[in-house]
């Protein structure tokens, strides 16, 4: 009897009793949610372009931190390296349509899966080689990236919002609306949904694939350098962050893996879950509940609605 | 984009397939077939089921390649096509279960067939601005235009998987026109239709051969359509050429007769 109390009743006593440490809660929950989403975005752009899931969208945030941390370090100024960064992930792009994508093309998809698996591997071994293996501090303040919080007084005490997670919010949403206006107006846009949607159909109107499979890695690539300056921000650059790829699979279970708007709501749901979790139900279960809540979430919702919230539904027939 | 040297005047020979042969592992799909496409003629290709009907057409726009033979493309000679070649030299096609871009509106489907005629900048286009817009506008209109022509008005923002089938055909066909080609290659364009969506789509095809000059080649069961529809026939069986000429002849043809009618192959 207790114990269903302390579950079902006590923690919405409490965020009655302590609004403002709910506003925080969500905040911070919204915040973290904004940057699994941001990688999710990564995935779902090659996914529905390509079909693969690609795993070494993990790597690819760490390593253009990475590349930009390591360019300014040996003197280049902030915005060169930044711009440089740029032209690592559109090489990267290129090489990766080369080298794998194409000798690849028409494999099953589970070997292009274990294709980025391999990328994954290959990308930490040569950066750890090019960048050293030891944790980097990202570079703020050169990029003119906010510091500091604004203290908030609302609810009867203090909402602390920091400015880096609001500059987190406020380029991410940037960045999701260019990349809804390119893929909904333009002709590149509308060449990558008739991919995603036909392959021939797309050859037979003269679309190239290769051509539209670098576009695809490049904006990814570039959503991989937004979510590696502001993931830096807030704690290191180091190689094992890479597996913040594996928090993007709830996101994308919830979202639906085709679905730009499904990265964004799944992320906020994610990371809001997760954080109230840990606030409200956290000191009953243990405080590793952040590491498989997210899991939880994801599979409750298999249950029930197994395409996604804006997926695609399937349907098949016999 | 186009040499000048491939100008073809109507009536000369536009495309020309020479001993093509193709086969998958151990299954011969075309055997040594050659025949022309005349600049302007609506070609008919026919054929049991398993004939190489759709395998040809995928040999003329790329989609296979053939072990042996030759291509001759606007006086251009090549052993094999390739998918974008053949797209930018102007041939277009539609496919037997219709190949649409399902989550796209007719509209946006019949846009991506302008994909080789616009131009401008990856730049521009993020900007969508300046050159780009301006771009987009004008590709638009032509793309109305072919709406308009395929009476397809009502149905422009509708998201295409959920048309019917007839509709769907229609919007496909509204693609390839998009891409205003010199060939026109048309996989069973009436396959599933009842009685007056195959009428409709006739007279399509009979205005798209006489109002734009376009060159057509179309596979179809439907003996009532192509014999009222095309100048010349080719007869495919097994993956072999059994016949080729005009409707009537073709008709009155002793193996095309055998194999319609299931005779003992000797």
């Amino acid at each position: 009897m207790n114990l269903l109390y302390q579950i079902f009743i006590d923690p919405f006593v409490q965020m009655g009793t302590a609004p403002d440490l709910l506003v925080q809660t969500l905040w911070e929950g919204l915040v973290g949610g904004v940057l699994y989403a941001l990688i999710a975005l990564g995935f779902v752009l090659i996914f529905k372009a390509s079909g693969v899931f690609n795993f070494a969208q993990g790597i690819m945030v760490v390593f253009a931190a990475m590349s930009l941390v390591s360019l300014h370090a040996v003197g280049i100024p902030a915005f060169l390296a930044l711009a440089l960064t740029f032209a690592i992930m559109l090489a990267l792009a290129w090489g990766v349509e080369r080298l794998v994508l194409r000798p690849l093309v028409n494999q099953p998809d589970i070997i292009l899966f274990m294709a980025t698996f391999g990328l994954t591997y290959f990308l930490i071994g040569f950066g750890e080689l090019v960048f050293g293996g030891e944790p980097k501090v990202m570079i703020t303040d050169q990029l003119y990236l906010p510091r500091g919080a604004y203290d908030i007084k609302m609810l009867g005490g203090f909402v602390s919002l920091q400015k880096i997670d609001i500059a987190a919010a406020v380029i991410a949403s940037l960045m999701v609306a260019t990349l809804a206006v390119f893929f909904q107006k333009t002709r590149i846009g509308r060449a990558l949904r008739a991919v995603a949607d036909s392959h021939r159909a797309a050859l037979s109107v003269g679309i190239s694939l290769e051509q539209i499979w670098v576009i695809v890695w490049f904006a990814a690539g570039i959503v991989a350098i937004a979510t590696g300056i502001m993931w830096g921000a807030r704690s290191q650059v180091e190689f094992s962050l890479q597996i913040i790829a594996l928090k993007a699979l709830p996101v994308l279970i919830l979202g639906g893996f085709t679905s730009i708007p499904g990265a964004i709501v799944g992320g906020v749901i994610i990371g809001v879950g997760e954080k109230l979790g840990e606030f409200y139900w956290g000191p009953l279960l243990g405080s590793g509940i952040e590491s498989w809540l997210a899991y939880m979430i994801a599979l409750v919702f298999l249950l029930f609605r197994p395409q996604g919230l804006f997926g695609e539904k399937i349907i098949e027939r016999v | 984009m186009r040499a000048p040297s491939g100008e073809v005047l109507a009536g000369q020979v536009l495309l020309s397939v020479e001993n093509v042969s193709l086969s998958f592992g151990g299954v011969k799909a075309i055997r040594d077939v050659s025949f022309d496409i005349r600049k302007g003629e609506i070609r008919a290709i026919i054929g049991p089921n398993g004939a190489g009907k759709t395998s040809l057409l995928n040999v003329i726009n790329g989609f296979y390649q053939p072990q042996e033979g030759r291509i001759t493309f606007r006086g251009e000679t090549r052993e094999k096509m390739r998918p974008y070649a053949a797209a930018s030299g102007g041939i277009a096609r539609t496919f037997q279960n219709v190949a649409l871009f399902k989550g796209m509106s007719a509209l946006d489907n019949i846009m991506t067939g302008r994909s080789l005629k616009m131009r401008r900048s990856f730049f521009w286009q993020l900007l969508r601005h300046g050159p780009a817009l301006a771009e987009e506008v004008e590709h638009r209109r032509r793309v109305e235009e072919i709406i308009d022509f395929l009476e397809i008005n009502a149905i422009r923002r509708v998201q295409v998987g959920r048309l019917p089938y007839g509709l769907q055909k229609r919007v496909e066909l509204g693609r390839a026109l998009a891409m205003e080609p010199d060939l026109l290659l048309l996989d069973e364009p009436m396959a599933g239709m009842n009685m007056e969506e195959k009428e409709d789509m006739s007279r399509f095809i009979l205005d798209v051969n006489n109002h734009y000059g376009t060159t057509i080649a179309l596979i179809e069961h439907d003996m009532g359509v192509v014999m009222d529809l095309s100048n010349r026939v080719l007869v495919l069986d097994y993956g072999r050429k059994i016949a080729d000429g005009t409707p009537d002849e073709v008709k009155a043809d002793r193996a095309v007769i055998d194999a319609y009618l299931g005779v003992a192959h000797r």
